[in-house]
């Protein structure tokens, strides 16, 4: 017998409200990304956790996806970075802020 | 405690690995040095990677560990050398006025709700087994594969188009060209010009090889409208 | 009998030939053409008359098509002759032929001649589909064609403003009153699910009285418009504006006694409603004395007449509420012939005088134009009701009728009688004897009356063309024999009684006077008309100018129409003045400010959130994704 599916998703709940807090607390966009990617992981091993105790292998094909979406992301959340640290060095989220009302 | 109700070996790695993955969790946030940061989510990926394995998801643990550790992050890593931004951020100020105290009261928020009302709910009702048996070892790889490529055959067909879109959308983030760039812009307007203008058109598959390079060039010109 | 459907039909021909072909059409040809297509209907009205005498039964429906198909309610386009549409249809068509053709020359030289002859043959049209309409909503086509025709006439000189605004008094008095008829249809419609005169019939004994009441009462409001009762007969005054000929239309043969001919037609459903019959009766007797009073102080030799119609369609709604409806439609009959015959011989008149109007001006004028005079000396002797002349038979049985009612009703009846002599007495006066007031003015005024001479005209009355007269001519004998058609003295006599008694209802008050008493009521009649002619010659063929007899307040007819004025027409202005000075600046445009106001201060207090920070607005998503857990959570939904 395998640990409680319970303790999974606590566990899953506590990484991703991490996850949140490091998004709306960190001013570097590159920190910012990598708390999505806890985030993404955290609703990953929920996945894992349901697809385990159903015994359906679909909740292991939903994590796939996920990985896909994240790594396409990744990639298009960075190249933006690079395009805007290209104009402006050191830029931090705080300096983005174009769109202000 | 039902924990304590698990044989003992699962208790002990799923603990260690609550542990590891809360504590790399913590430090991605917690860390002034990106560097650090992205270390320390890579502590986070191996814990889920060691879940995945005793959650008998062997497949994808690996995938995990190859992917987002051995891509992903050193994705990150790549773009924190190449940019240089692995100076120290001042953890200890906040601009935005309350950011922080909100932040915190909301996730907690957050969580406690999500506990508090799940509580003694945390069970699946669903049927079982409905696209494919999972179990540990071959037969799980199997049965995943089987379901990748029959049952979401088309959400696996649209995420490779994601995948495309993903990467022509990097490239043409990043690969815009230097100082010299105004003076490339004009001679291909001028090239275009005498192509005539269905040639010109920038999403023309058909254009030689050679024009390839003038046609996305004429995009990242978009494509720096749009960021700036 | 089948070819009843070419009485209306050869004026509508008329009028969409002259729709295409009008204006190609030289002047005299259009008119001819009108005249031929109304007189074409009359020698098939005629024809079907004949048929009809030799019918056995009383109604003769002819189905055209069905009209209109909505389930269990239908209506058929379907024409109805009987005995009453006959009469109407003959006298319509007959009435309206002498004035097409009459107009021929009186229209001579009109730049729109074509066009108004297409009005005229349209006009006859929906006055022939009204009256022999099977059903309310047939019937109520051509109340609404003749409506829009009149408008059409009335405002024919449009570039004159005067006429303009009386056409759309006419048309808008007119709608105020249609909207009664389309109430009493929307009631029968509820009520009998048949807009069929027929079925309307039958259905009347078992309906509610008061369903039956509000039926008559409001087809009455009805024909107060179109047959210019008190208080909505400023209108028929006003429509002098239009062409001699088109009053002459108007007044005799068509729209004004579409309302008592409706009132005859539903004579069926008012005979169960003896309270509805009161209020027209009063009604009825109200706007003969009134119009009549009016009709004592006006100068323009045209609204003399146009009181004079007012005052005897009252006559007409008093045989209508007494009961006496063959009375009624005797009385329109033959006032029609004398009507016709006063508006057309006054046309004369104002051709001879170059335009002029004004009884003031004239006098004298029998030397030259003896026929003229002597026509229009008929048609006072008529109308006043002097024996032996048509008026004196049809208003006489009106007056019994009126005496069946109550002696008030009559007395006033008499008086009324007595007043018209006079007043029309008062006409012929001013304008055929005394002295000839324009060769003064012509000759002494070449200062005074530039206002002439600015027109190019000079006065010099004359004898209008033999074309004109023979119209005129015809109607002086009409309504010198008129009475013929109902003679009182034997019961085989009375021709348009006998020929009526099928299809209208016999009223249970209608009183049938003893030989002497008819005598009696006779003499009474007859002694008032002359009576009333005495007086008017005694004092108006000497003078001209008596302000002691013209009372500003009947000049002004009552005021009704200035009360109106002030009362409906001022306060609305005044209204809408507030409207526009206060509601609309205060009111809308503060709600319309306000509320950009309003979208402005909550953009600027919105514009806030939008810092443009990306971690505060991702904080405002998680915080709203909080806020929807707890939602969630207290409507149970996790």
């Amino acid at each position: 017998m395998s640990v409680d599916l319970s303790y999974y998703l606590i566990l899953a709940a506590v990484l991703f409200t991490i996850g949140l807090i490091g998004l709306l607390v960190r001013r570097n966009v590159l920190v910012m990304l990598m708390c999505v990617e806890l985030m993404l992981n955290a609703s990953n091993l929920t996945f894992v956790a349901f697809a385990s105790k159903l015994k359906d292998v679909g909740g292991q094909a939903d994590v796939f996806f996920v990985l896909v979406v994240a790594a396409a992301e990744v990639v298009v959340g960075l190249a933006i970075i690079v395009s805007i640290y290209r104009k402006r060095l050191g830029a931090t989220a705080d300096d983005l802020s174009s769109l202000k009302g | 405690m039902m924990l304590l109700s698990a044989t003992y070996p699962d208790s002990i790695t799923f603990v260690l690995c609550a542990i590891v993955v809360v504590g790399g969790g913590l430090g991605v946030v917690l860390s002034n040095n990106p560097v650090r940061a992205a270390l320390n989510l890579v502590m986070t990926l191996f814990g889920v990677a060691v879940l995945f394995v005793e959650l008998s998801a062997d497949f994808l643990a690996v995938v995990q560990v190859i992917i987002y550790a051995g891509a992903i992050v050193v994705l990150f890593l790549f773009v924190i050398m190449l940019l240089g931004v692995d100076k120290q951020e001042k953890l200890g100020s906040e601009p935005l006025i309350l950011q922080r105290v909100i932040a915190i009261v909301v996730g907690l928020a957050f969580l406690g709700m999500i506990i508090g009302y799940g509580w003694g709910n945390f069970n699946s009702h669903g049927s079982y087994s409905v696209i494919g048996v999972a179990s540990g070892g071959d037969s799980g790889i199997v049965e995943l594969a089987k379901a990748t490529f029959s049952y979401y055959l088309l959400p696996f067909e649209v995420t490779s188009v994601l995948l495309i879109i993903a990467i022509i959308g990097a490239v043409v983030l990043i690969a815009r060209s230097g100082p010299g760039e105004d003076e490339v812009k004009e001679d291909i307007s001028a090239e275009i010009k005498t192509d005539g203008p269905k040639e010109g058109h920038e999403n023309d598959v058909s254009v030689s090889e050679d024009k390839v390079d003038e046609v996305r060039s004429v995009d990242f010109t978009v494509g720096e409208e749009q960021i700036v | 009998m089948k070819l009843v459907f070419l009485i209306p039909a050869f004026p509508l021909l008329g009028a969409l030939s002259l729709i295409f072909f009008g204006r190609k059409l030289k002047e005299p040809l259009a008119g001819y053409i009108a005249t031929a297509a109304v007189g074409l209907s009359f020698i098939f009205s005629v024809v079907v008359w004949i048929k009809f005498l030799g019918f056995s039964g009383n109604v003769f429906v002819d189905h055209l098509f069905v009209w209109i198909n909505t389930g269990s309610f239908k209506v058929d386009a379907a024409l109805r002759v009987d005995p009453l549409s006959l009469t109407m249809v003959l006298f319509v068509t007959g009435v309206s032929t002498l004035i097409h053709f009459y107009s021929v020359e009186y229209m001579h030289k009109d730049i729109d001649f074509p066009k108004f002859f297409l009005y005229l043959n349209l006009f006859v049209t929906s006055m022939i589909i009204l009256v022999l309409g099977n059903n309310m909503l047939l019937t109520f086509v051509g109340w609404e064609g003749v409506g829009v025709c009149s408008y059409f006439l009335i405002s024919f000189w449009h570039e004159r403003p005067s006429a303009a605004s009386a056409g759309k008094k006419a048309m808008i008095v007119n709608r105020i009153a249609d909207v009664g008829f389309l109430l009493s249809m929307f009631l029968v419609i509820h009520y009998v699910h048949s807009l069929n005169y027929s079925a309307i019939f039958a259905a009347g004994p078992s309906l509610a009285k008061t369903t039956v009441d509000a039926i008559v009462l409001l087809a009455f409001v009805g024909a107060m418009g179109k047959s210019a009762q008190v208080p909505l007969y400023g209108w028929l005054a006003d429509a002098m504006e239009g062409p001699t000929p088109v009053s002459a239309l108007i007044h005799a043969a068509t729209m004004v006694t579409a309302g008592v001919y409706l009132m005859v037609r539903l004579s069926p459903l008012l005979a169960l409603s003896p309270d509805v019959a009161h209020i027209i009766t009063i009604i009825g007797i109200l706007t003969a004395f009134m119009a009549a009073m009016s009709a004592t102080a006006q100068d323009d030799i045209k609204k003399v007449l146009a009181y004079s119609t007012v005052s005897q369609l009252g006559y007409m709604f008093v045989g209508v509420g007494t009961g006496a409806y063959a009375a009624a439609i005797f009385l329109m009959v033959t006032h029609a012939f004398y009507k016709a015959l006063l508006f057309l011989s006054s046309g004369s008149v104002i051709h001879g005088m170059h335009d002029e109007q004004n009884l003031k001006k004239m006098g004298a004028l029998k030397v030259v134009m003896p026929i003229t005079a002597v026509a229009f000396f008929t048609g006072w002797m008529a109308i006043a009701g002097v024996p032996p002349f048509a008026g004196f038979w049809s208003k006489g049985d009106v007056l019994v009728g009126a005496f069946s009612e109550s002696w008030l009703v009559w007395i006033i009846g008499l008086f009324t009688a007595g007043i018209t002599s006079y007043y029309m007495g008062r006409e012929y006066c001013l304008a055929f004897l005394g002295k000839a007031r324009w060769i003064s003015e012509s000759s002494k005024g070449k200062k005074k009356s530039s206002k002439k001479e600015d027109h190019g005209h000079v006065v010099d009355p004359h004898e209008p063309s033999f074309k004109m007269m023979i119209p005129v001519v015809t109607l002086a004998i009409l309504a010198l024999v008129g009475g013929l058609l109902n003679l009182p003295f034997a019961s085989s006599l009375k021709f348009l009684d006998k020929f009526l008694t099928p299809v209208i209802a016999a009223s249970p008050s209608y009183f049938h006077p003893s030989a002497v008493n008819q005598i009696a009521l006779g003499v009474l009649d007859a002694v008032f008309a002359i009576g009333g002619g005495l007086i008017a010659y005694f004092i108006w063929s000497k003078t001209y100018e008596k302000p002691a007899l013209e009372f500003t307040l009947f000049k002004n007819a009552w005021y009704i129409d200035k009360t109106g004025d002030v009362a409906i027409a001022r306060t609305s202005t005044k209204l809408a003045e507030v409207t526009d000075n206060v509601i609309e600046p205060k009111v809308i445009d503060g709600a319309v400010i306000g509320l950009s106001k309003l979208v402005l201060a909550v953009g600027i207090l919105v514009r806030k959130m939008a810092s443009g920070f990306v971690r505060r607005e991702a904080l405002v998503i998680a915080g709203g994704l909080v806020a929807l857990i707890i939602i969630g959570g207290l409507r149970g939904g996790l």
